[in-house]
């Protein structure tokens, strides 16, 4: 009979992973996804996980590392940082370091998220510098 | 199944290049391309059962294409992974001709990127994880690897420069290329900020162009009016699609994709003698060279230093003026085959090197796919 089984959609989904962040951002977390089998974190979040396990949410610290960053310059405008955040729970996201030169935005910086922000019609964490290049990620 | 030296490059040609007139399309450009590769190799276009092409201006590339030149395939494919794809067509065509599905297989793409406006032709899907955060597209993401790459390896602005200075020195001995100026080290650090560290010299063109080449057997090859560029090796990776999932800045798939094609080839980087790199940025040179083996991980500054990869340096690299300088019309790789094919055909006038081997790198998206392809003339078969 097993072959004949076709999936009965039980499990559909009502929240989109998409959805889901963004509440808990709405709720001052930032969240992401965790494959407990692989034991990795999952980031951005999504519906399977890449790594062959079932997911599951957590709730960051807010706390990490700059891994990678560059300042642009727009023709019309003052340069802004955009940024690579290695967290201490092992995913990466991108993201802008705030309250600083963005200039002076270095590789291996302590951040932490700072706020949640509405742009583009969307909820993103930004985040502030605590110490300068702790660390060599 | 490892095809190597089985088929062959027979013609390639480029579209008009640079400013195109005013009206034409990405399909005009195509199909002026494939008149002129059809004419390369003394071939017609009712020769043609196999069409591999990709345009991202229009939304069924191949069906259009057929229907513009009358073609009824026996085989097509789109693929499509970005600057890369024409990589991969050629693995693609390479093996379908193996296969038997088709005879002359036509590689083509084409972009009036520049007449029609990069924001129209190109335009960006929306990331709710990235777009937010204002990344200039694709350049800040080439940025952050080099920020990895500065930081991991002391590399400098001033060595990413000396790509720029390099292809600029080569584009000046093609009369094809755009830009017909010098360029120097400090023009480079001078010029508008992009991306830190990628100023606007450190970024690629956006020109209109496009490109065709023509894939058949190597014994159908040797039978048609140009010297023969057998397909030695290929080999492709694709390793995330947004910056933010690249598993590590400071290593591309060119390492995967590279191994694969020398491999297939059964070459090492020390015995290729023309290399061609997608640059649409200074740093993709850097990575390119360390990752396909031509110096060790973190010496691709140092490696270019000196004008290194310039006219006369120790190594022949992208000696059309790249995508840096000579063309890059939304999407570059088809046109590091054409270079690749004329150079080993001893055709490409005052900026011919001496070859028998080339590679030809294709990179798509922000780093996202990287395709290999390995050339030779009959000597390295």
């Amino acid at each position: 009979m097993v072959e004949h089984m076709i999936h009965d959609h039980s499990d559909r989904l009502n929240v989109s992973p998409l959805t889901r962040y963004q509440d808990f951002l709405r709720e001052g977390k930032l969240a992401y996804q965790y494959d407990a089998e692989a034991q990795r974190a999952v980031f951005h979040p999504r519906v399977v996980s890449p790594y062959g396990g079932t997911l599951e949410w957590r709730i960051s610290s807010g706390r990490g590392l700059v891994y990678a960053t560059t300042w642009i310059s727009p023709r019309n405008g003052e340069p802004y940082n955009v940024a690579l955040v290695q967290m201490d729970e092992g995913f990466r996201l991108m993201s802008r370091v705030a309250g600083v030169d963005p200039r002076e935005v270095r590789i291996g910086d302590r951040v932490r998220v700072k706020a949640v922000q509405e742009e583009d019609d969307v909820l993103i964490p930004v985040f502030e510098r605590e110490q300068t290049g702790e660390t060599q990620p | 199944m490892n095809g190597r030296g089985k088929a062959a490059i027979a013609g390639v040609a480029e579209s008009d290049l640079g400013l195109v007139a005013p009206g034409m399309t990405a399909m005009d450009l195509i199909a002026q391309a494939t008149q002129r590769a059809l004419d390369d190799a003394g071939l017609a276009l009712a020769d043609i059962d196999g069409v591999f092409a990709v345009a991202t201006q229009t939304r069924m590339s191949t069906v259009g294409l057929c229907e513009y030149l009358g073609i009824q395939p026996r085989y097509h494919d789109v693929t499509y992974m970005g600057g890369s794809s024409y990589m991969t067509l050629v693995a693609h065509a390479q093996a379908a001709i193996e296969a038997g599905l088709c005879y002359v297989a036509l590689i083509a793409y084409a972009s009036t990127q520049r007449s029609g406006g990069r924001a129209n032709v190109s335009p960006r899907e929306f990331n709710a994880y990235e777009t937010p955060f204002k990344p200039v597209l694709p350049a800040t993401a080439y940025a952050l690897a080099a920020s990895r790459h500065m930081h991991l390896y002391g590399t400098t602005r001033e060595q990413l420069a000396e790509v720029a200075v390099a292809a600029r020195a080569w584009a000046l001995l093609n009369p094809l290329a755009w830009e017909k100026d010098p360029l120097s080290i400090e023009q480079v650090l001078n010029a508008r900020m992009v991306s830190f560290p990628l100023g606007v010299r450190d970024c690629c063109l956006v020109t209109d162009g496009g490109g065709a080449v023509i894939v058949c057997s190597a014994d159908r090859a040797r039978s048609l009016r140009k010297k023969p560029v057998f397909i030695l090796g290929t080999g492709e990776h694709l390793s995330h699609l947004s910056i933010s999932g690249m598993p590590d800045l400071g290593v591309t798939g060119a390492r995967q994709s590279g191994g694969q094609a020398y491999a297939m080839a059964g070459l090492a980087s020390s015995d290729i003698d023309l290399v061609m790199l997608y640059d649409a940025f200074t740093i993709n040179t850097i990575l390119f060279l360390e990752d396909l083996g031509f110096c060790p991980k973190g010496e691709g500054g140092s490696f270019v230093e000196d004008g290194a990869i310039g006219p006369g340096g120790r190594l022949a690299v992208n000696t059309n003026g790249g995508g840096l300088s000579y063309c890059h019309p939304g999407q570059y790789g088809i046109h590091l085959l054409v270079e690749a094919a004329r150079q080993l055909r001893g055709e490409a006038g005052a900026r011919q090197v001496p070859c028998h081997t080339a590679i030809a790198h294709g990179n798509g998206g922000v780093l996202s796919s990287q395709s290999t392809v390995i050339l030779g003339d009959e000597d390295a078969l």
